[in-house]
């Protein structure tokens, strides 16, 4: 369907086989598209890290209503999604248990009825618990709280199992269908390219590989996450303002007399700190996450011990579990904590670019957010795509003269 | 509480199991596993408590073939927990590995005072109570709060004389009084007692045992302090059942002069 290479043609190429790109690529791939997946290392960004919370209602922050939408109508669609997957949700970790929202000192309980009142005001359900209550539904939860809620629509998945459910299930698929080329390719994405090679506003016709083989496609997406500003051929005064906000999480394994340890995943506001404890049905624990933007992708001292210590303060016992893993990795963070996601528009020609769509920086929420960053991007294969969306088109920071012809 | 004037048959009876020696030991804080031992053999103790959560019952060479070598019962305890379903499940541990029902039961609040936290307390103590349990549940010198326990089961309560590895003795003795006086289980005084004078005092308030540590174990010779408690608390115990003679504010002599030989 697309120009001619000496490569594979497909008709959606997705450059960046984290959660987000193998996601669209699924979804696309059930569309009926044939697909490629360029990733030289699937699902080892910060996929790899992810604690996997579906936390659309817990995660909200007064600075970032705008995100609400976004997140509760993915989470919606997840149950949806992992049954596309054809198998039992046990085997991705989807889970449907609540989240406690828990509290420490007399601050904390303050910040978490704030919080409470802006969740209600946009209509969802935080069920204030006495603390005694929280601790029926968990036993091992520090008898020196001092608020708890309960959010039961806030659940989780296993990124790690679902990355490579959605990889197995691709190339079944692909299988299947019949398809020339394997879906995945390993190998990173150099360089976009366009069908008039000197206009990078010009319709993008496909992707050239490291190895210098390019692969053609009708569709191009960029969801390779913060590695996407550094692609080459991407639209001129298009600026992905993307920057790396390091985290690092601690993967625990509960011995058998402690299980089950926890049955709710723990978000607790700790003396002002933000720590999770989310319990996984494999007998293990993640316990996340700091959020830093400076040091290197080595997990500090001070980061591990203040996750271990605001832990313990929420459950003590947490100090019978045995360290499995610390991890870290960088999320892609923008400056609206939003993702960009959308068409670009091609400021000369007043018209979205074609061929290319770019689905990043979805910061702390790339996990919650891939059902709908899926459906957003099939959508817009065929049509402009729902206009609520538009607001997180990943050309809003760029300068005025690619923007000024840009539909609202 | 029985007072009998025969120290040779002045044993203490708890959950049917007699123990001639009221001192309790614990173990934490010694440097050496031998050294123990001694200290151990030297206090003449009976019954000594280990923390579950910082021994292995199923180690070879460990602290527990160390009290089975010398015949002393093994008391586990819940040291370290700090909810009642830690306590519970550490307890259930501990009678797996060691075939007992008896449990030292200690739910801390924090690791700053390391006092005992009421409500965790009382859930863990009604929760192994209808487990099955033997609890000896330590806990703070509260007359109330010791009454509480007794009524919901426990074999036996032990209010601290100060908080644990303080030293400080007995800080309320009032309360110790209170609590032996209302008491129909055996009172143990645990934590605090720095030196010998502060067990024979618990002894001489009517506590029916004193448990202590690290007052032998971090004791410049713990042999030698451990001898000292041991002769400590027969001291108090046989201070009180000889009937002390009562406080005055004025000097009385002993000798009377009526009757003294006129030279």
């Amino acid at each position: 369907m697309s120009g001619t290479t000496d490569g594979r043609t497909v008709d959606v190429a997705v450059i960046g086989a984290g959660i987000v790109g193998l996601g669209i690529a699924w979804a696309a791939a059930l569309s009926g598209r044939t697909v490629a997946v360029i990733d030289a290392a699937p699902a080892r960004g910060a996929t790899f890290a992810a604690a996997g919370m579906l936390a659309a209602v817990s995660e909200l922050l007064f600075p970032e209503e705008d995100l609400l939408e976004l997140t509760l109508t993915s989470a919606a669609l997840y149950p949806s999604f992992v049954e596309s997957l054809g198998v039992d949700a046990a085997t991705v970790g989807y889970r449907e248990t609540g989240t406690l929202v828990v509290g420490v000192d007399a601050a904390d309980r303050h910040t978490l009825a704030d919080l409470r009142g802006l969740q209600v005001a946009h209509g969802l359900n935080a069920s204030p618990l006495l603390v005694r209550e929280a601790r029926e539904i968990e036993p091992l939860l520090s008898a020196h709280i001092s608020a708890a809620y309960r959010v039961a629509q806030d659940h989780q998945v296993d990124p790690r199992l679902l990355a490579a459910r959605l990889q197995s299930a691709l190339a079944k698929l692909a299988r299947r269908s019949g398809w020339v080329h394997q879906p995945a390719i390993r190998q990173n994405a150099v360089r976009l390219l366009h069908e008039k090679p000197s206009d990078s506003h010009s319709r993008v016709t496909g992707v050239a590989l490291h190895d210098g083989s390019t692969v053609a496609a009708n569709e191009v997406v960029v969801a390779n996450g913060l590695a996407a500003g550094a692609l080459g051929g991407l639209p001129g005064g298009l600026e992905l303002p993307l920057r790396p906000v390091l985290g690092d999480i601690l993967r625990l394994r509960i011995p058998s007399p402690l299980q089950p340890f926890l049955t709710e995943t723990i978000r607790g506001l700790v003396r002002g700190n933000s720590v999770y404890l989310v319990p996984r049905s494999d007998g293990t624990l993640v316990l996340g996450a700091t959020q830093r933007e400076h040091g290197t992708d080595v997990a500090p001292i001070g980061g591990v011990y203040q996750l271990l210590r605001d832990a313990q303060a929420l459950v003590p016992a947490i100090a019978e579990l045995e360290l499995l893993e610390v991890t870290t990795r960088a999320r892609p963070g923008t400056p609206d904590n939003a993702p960009l996601l959308g068409r670009v528009s091609s400021g000369a020609r007043g018209a979205d670019i074609p061929g290319l769509i770019i689905a990043t920086g979805f910061f702390r929420h790339g996990v919650l957010l891939t059902p709908i960053a899926a459906q957003i991007c099939v959508e817009m294969f065929d049509n402009p795509g729902d206009p609520r969306w538009h607001r997180f088109r990943p050309d809003r920071f760029s300068p005025h003269s690619l923007k000024e012809h840009t539909r609202a | 509480m029985s007072v009998t004037t025969s120290t040779h048959r002045d044993s203490l009876i708890i959950d049917g199991v007699t123990l001639n020696s009221r001192l309790i030991m614990g173990t934490g804080g010694a440097s050496n596993l031998a050294g123990l031992g001694e200290a151990l053999l030297a206090s003449g103790t009976e019954l000594t408590t280990v923390a579950m959560r910082r021994h292995s019952a199923s180690t070879a060479g460990s602290l527990f073939q160390l009290l089975v070598d010398h015949d002393i019962r093994v008391l586990p305890n819940t040291a370290g927990c700090f909810t009642a379903r830690e306590a519970v499940i550490t307890a259930e541990l501990a009678r797996e590995a060691l075939e007992t029902n008896w449990i030292k039961l200690e739910v801390i609040a924090d690791e700053h005072t390391l006092l005992p936290d009421a409500v965790e307390l009382v859930d863990a103590t009604e929760q192994l109570v209808a487990r099955g349990f033997t609890v000896f549940a330590y806990t703070n010198d509260d007359p109330v709060l010791a009454l509480r326990l007794e009524q919901l089961g426990a074999a036996a309560v032990m209010p601290l004389g100060s908080p644990i590895g303080t030293g400080l003795g007995i800080l309320n003795r009032h309360n110790i009084e209170l609590i032996v006086s209302r008491a129909q289980v055996p009172v143990v005084l645990d934590a605090g007692i720095g030196t010998a004078s502060d067990a024979a005092l618990a002894m001489e308030l009517g506590c029916d045992a004193v448990l202590l540590a690290t007052a032998v174990t971090r004791a410049q010779d713990p042999v030698k302090m451990a001898e000292s408690f041991r002769h400590a608390v027969i001291a108090g115990r046989l201070a009180l059942q000889a009937g002390r003679i009562p406080k005055r504010q004025h000097a009385q002599a002993s000798s009377a002069i009526d009757g003294r030989p006129d030279l």
